[in-house]
C-alpha cells in the first residue's frame, strides 16, 4: 500500500474533526435559570423500548416518573448488551450526573456494582437482581410469580390437550419461580396440566423467541406463556390458531391476536417514583424491596381470548393475594421427582424463592445442576 | 433513452483519489443530518454531541479507543488474507475461538498449575492465537488443497465457532456461583490484562483502555514490516495478484495459503483474548458485537494498509460510543451511528468506482 492512502484517511480525519469542532463551537452556553436543581434519573434497557414487552413496561415507568415527579429529569438508553459495555454506559450516565440510574436486566448486576462503588453519591438501582450494598445500590424487583400462578391458571382453564409451553429465558431463580408458579396455577384447576419448558438464553431475540413457540406448539402444546421480553410467541401461537399469555407490558396483548388470554404485566411507574422522592429527600437506603400485587407493581390483564369463566377465577384468586389470604408457594409443594418439597402447613420463604433451583411437579424440562429440595 | 456507462478512466487524476474519502464522509455526515433531522432534532447538536461524547472528551476518548482494539486487531487479520485476495469473512468465528482459548487457560489452567500472572497471560495469548489461528486454517487448508471457496467456509465457521462457545459459556463452564445467569465465572485479577493507566497521561486516570493497544500496534508494525520488506511478503502480493504467474516462479502457493489464513485467524483470535482478559474478564454471551464483521468494513476503508487501519478503529469505535451519546443526551436512536456506518461505507466505495470510472451519459 502507498503512503498516500494514509494521508488520505489523515485528511479525512482532521476535516471531520474540525468540522465537528466548528459546529461545537457554535454551540451557545446557554445556563439554566438557577432555581432548585432538577433531580435527574437516568434508565439503562436491555432491548428496544418498542419491544412490546419487558423493555417498553420499563420506559412507562419512565414516562409515569416525568409525569408525576415535579423538577426531575430523566435520560435512557436502549439495547445496551448486558457486560463490559453495559459499564460503560453506567459510568458514563453517573458522570454526567445523574443522581438515580435504574439498570433494568439481570445481566447488568455485576457492571452496576462497580460503578457504584466508584461513585458514592449516586444510587444505583439494580431490577431483578440480588446485589445490594449499605449506602447507593439497591437491588428491586417484584412478586411477579404471583401472576405468574394466574397465568397457569387460565392456561390450563383454556388448553384442550393439558399441555402447556413455557418459552424460558435463563435457568436462574427468577425465571424458575415464574415457571414453578405458573405450573402449580395450572395444576390447581387441572391436576393433570404439564408445563413444558424450553431455554432460550436470550431475554430478546424475536426470532428466537417465535422459534420456541412453535417447537412448543409442534411438540403439541396449546397454550404457550413466555417469560421472554417480546409477545412474538403469543403471536406465533395465535397463528396456529392456539392460545397464549404474554409477559411484562399491560398492551402485550394488542398485538400478538386473538389467542391472546391474558399478561401478566409490570407496573414500575409508582416504584420508581418512590425512590427517586427519596433520593431527592435524602432518606434513600438500600433495602431490597420486593412488592407484590398488593402494592401495585404486578397485575394481570385479560385478552381477546379470556372467557368469562376464565376472568371470574383468575380475579377471585388475585384478590385473595391481594387480602394476604393466598401464597402460591405455600406447602404441600411436590418437586419433580415426585418427593414432598414443601411440607403442609409451610410456606416458602423469600430467601428459598430467591435462589429456587428446581422444578415442581408438572414441568417438564430441566435445569442445569439443580438443587432439588428432596429426593 | 439515456444510456448510463461507466467508462474506465485512463489515469485517475491525484485530486480525486485524494477528494474521494473526504467527500464521502461529509456526503454520509449530510445524509445522516437529513434521518436526525427527520426524528425532530438539531443535526448540529446531535453530531457535536456525538463528537463530544467520543473524541471530545477523555473519558470518551478512552472508551473509543477500548472499543477500537478489538476492531484493529481483527481488521489487521482480515486485512493481511486479503492482501492475498483470500476474503477471510470468518473473523468473528477466530475471534470468538481466541477468547474461548484465552479463557480456557485463564480459568482452568492458571488453577490448576501455579504460575506467576504474565506467564498465564502469555499463554492465554498463545493459546488463542492458536485457536483463531486453526479455525482460520481450516478454510485455508479446504482452498489451498481442494480448492474450496474460502468465503463460503470462512462465513459458515462462524456460526459453528459462536455455538461451540456457548455450549461451554451456557453449560461446561458456566459459574458455579452465578445461580444460573450464562457467564464463565471472572478471571482472577491478577491475570487481567493491565490497563495502561498512567502511559497514556492524555486520559483521565480510571480509563479502561488496556495492553490490549499495544497488541494492536505491534501488530500493525509487524504486518506492514513483513509485507512491505520481506521476502515473504512479496510472496504473498504476487500469489494474490497472479496465482499462475507465483507458481512458475516457484513460490509454494498452498502452503502460503494456509499460512496467511492461520496468521489471518491468529490475530482475530487474539482480538478475543483481549476482549476476555482485558475488557470482559470473563466468556460471556454478547462478548463481541460482530468485531468480526466491522473488521472487514474497516479493513476495506483502509484499503488494507496497516497503520489506516489503526485510525479507521478509531473512528469506528468512536462511532459506537457516539451513538450512545446521542440517545443519552438527546433520546435519539442509538442506530444512528450504526446507519453512518453503513453511510460511510457506501460512499467510499462508491467514490473508489468513480475515481477509477467516469459516468458517461448517451
Amino acid at each position: 500500500m502507498n503512503t498516500r492512502s494514509i494521508w488520505k484517511i489523515a485528511a479525512l480525519l482532521l476535516i471531520v474533526a474540525l468540522f465537528l469542532v466548528a459546529c461545537q463551537a457554535q454551540q451557545p452556553a446557554e445556563q439554566p435559570p438557577a432555581e432548585e436543581k432538577p433531580i435527574k434519573a437516568a434508565w439503562v434497557y436491555v432491548g428496544p423500548i418498542g419491544d412490546g414487552g419487558w423493555t417498553y413496561a420499563h420506559d412507562q415507568g419512565r414516562l409515569y416518573v416525568e409525569k408525576n415527579v415535579p423538577n426531575v429529569e430523566t435520560a435512557y438508553i436502549e439495547s445496551v448488551p448486558e457486560g463490559a459495555d453495559a459499564e460503560r454506559v453506567i459510568r458514563d450516565f453517573a458522570q454526567k450526573g445523574y443522581d438515580v440510574i435504574f439498570t433494568t436486566s439481570f445481566g447488568y448486576m455485576d457492571a452496576t456494582e462497580t460503578v457504584a462503588a466508584e461513585f458514592p453519591d449516586t444510587v444505583f438501582i439494580h431490577v431483578s437482581g440480588y446485589k445490594k450494598n449499605d449506602t447507593n445500590f439497591d437491588n428491586l424487583f417484584g412478586r411477579m410469580y404471583q401472576m405468574k400462578y394466574l397465568t397457569g391458571m387460565a392456561a390450563a382453564m383454556r388448553s384442550e390437550t393439558g399441555k402447556i409451553g413455557y418459552v424460558a429465558p435463563f435457568p436462574i431463580p427468577e425465571v424458575i419461580r415464574h415457571i414453578n408458579a405458573a405450573a402449580l396455577g395450572a395444576r390447581s384447576v387441572n391436576p393433570n396440566a404439564e408445563v413444558q419448558v424450553v431455554w432460550i438464553n436470550t431475554w430478546f431475540d424475536p426470532p428466537v423467541e417465535r422459534e420456541a413457540a412453535e417447537t412448543l406448539l409442534a411438540a403439541g402444546n396449546d397454550v404457550i406463556i413466555t417469560g421472554a421480553d417480546t409477545p412474538g410467541p403469543v403471536q406465533a401461537a395465535s397463528e396456529a390458531g392456539k392460545w397464549g399469555l404474554a409477559y411484562d407490558s399491560d398492551n402485550a396483548c394488542d398485538n400478538a391476536g386473538d389467542g391472546c388470554i391474558g399478561v401478566p404485566h409490570w407496573n414500575w411507574g409508582p416504584s420508581y417514583a418512590k425512590i427517586i422522592e427519596e433520593v431527592r429527600a435524602g432518606t434513600f437506603k438500600p433495602s431490597a424491596p420486593w412488592p407484590g400485587v398488593a402494592d401495585g407493581i404486578v397485575d394481570f390483564k385479560f385478552g381477546p381470548a379470556a372467557t368469562d369463566e376464565i376472568k371470574e377465577a383468575v380475579n377471585t384468586k388475585k384478590q385473595e393475594m391481594i387480602d394476604g389470604k393466598f401464597d402460591p408457594f405455600a406447602g404441600p409443594i411436590y418437586a419433580q421427582s415426585g418427593c414432598l418439597g414443601v411440607p403442609e402447613g409451610k410456606a416458602m420463604t423469600d430467601g428459598e424463592l430467591l435462589s429456587m433451583k428446581w422444578f415442581v411437579q408438572g414441568v417438564i424440562g430441566e435445569i442445569p445442576d439443580a438443587e432439588p429440595p428432596c429426593q | 433513452m439515456i444510456h448510463i456507462r461507466l467508462e474506465p478512466r485512463l489515469s485517475t487524476p491525484r485530486w480525486v483519489s485524494w477528494a474521494s474519502p473526504v467527500v464521502s464522509i461529509i456526503l454520509a455526515l449530510m445524509v445522516g443530518a437529513v434521518l436526525i433531522a427527520a426524528q425532530g432534532a438539531s443535526p448540529i447538536e446531535a453530531y457535536a454531541a456525538m463528537y463530544r461524547g467520543a473524541l471530545g472528551s477523555g473519558f470518551g476518548f478512552a472508551e473509543t479507543l477500548v472499543k477500537a482494539i478489538p476492531l484493529m486487531l481483527a481488521g489487521l487479520g482480515v486485512a493481511i488474507a486479503f492482501r492475498m485476495q483470500l476474503w477471510n469473512i470468518g473473523a468473528e468465528g477466530q475471534l470468538w475461538m481466541g477468547a474461548w482459548a484465552a479463557a480456557g487457560v485463564g480459568l482452568f489452567l492458571y488453577a490448576a498449575i501455579p504460575m506467576p500472572p504474565w506467564l498465564a497471560i502469555l499463554l492465554m495469548m498463545l493459546a488463542s492465537m492458536l485457536a483463531g489461528g486453526l479455525w482460520g486454517a481450516i478454510p485455508g487448508a479446504l482452498k489451498a488443497y481442494l480448492n474450496v471457496n474460502e468465503i463460503l467456509t470462512s462465513l459458515m465457521l462462524n456460526s459453528v465457532a459462536i455455538f461451540w462457545v456457548l455450549y461451554f459459556v451456557d453449560i461446561l463452564w458456566r459459574d458455579p456461583g452465578g445461580l444460573g445467569f450464562p457467564n464463565t465465572a471472572p478471571l482472577d485479577k491478577a491475570i487481567w490484562l493491565p490497563k495502561l493507566g498512567a502511559l497514556l497521561f492524555f486520559l483521565p486516570p480510571t480509563h479502561r483502555v488496556h495492553l490490549g493497544l499495544a497488541f494492536g500496534i505491534i501488530a500493525a508494525a509487524f504486518m506492514w514490516y513483513a509485507l512491505s520488506k520481506m521476502q515473504w511478503g512479496y510472496e504473498v502480493r504476487v500469489i494474490g495478484l497472479n496465482k499462475r504467474a507465483a507458481g512458475f516462479a516457484g513460490m509454494p502457493i498452498a502452503r502460503n495459503i494456509v499460512l496467511v489464513m492461520f496468521l489471518s485467524g491468529a490475530l482475530a483470535g487474539l482480538a478475543g483474548m483481549s476482549e476476555v482478559a482485558g475488557v470482559a474478564h470473563r466468556l460471556q454471551r454478547g462478548l463481541s458485537p460482530g468485531y468480526g464483521f466491522t473488521a472487514i468494513i474497516i479493513a476495506w476503508l483502509a484499503k488494507l494498509n496497516p497503520f489506516a487501519i489503526i485510525l479507521v478503529s478509531i473512528l469506528f469505535g468512536g462511532l459506537l460510543v457516539a451513538g450512545e451519546q446521542i440517545q443519552m443526551t438527546m433520546g435519539l436512536p442509538a442506530s444512528i451511528s450504526l446507519i453512518l456506518q453503513g453511510l460511510i461505507l457506501f460512499f467510499v466505495l462508491a467514490g473508489d468506482v468513480l475515481s477509477q470510472y467516469r459516468i458517461r451519459f448517451r
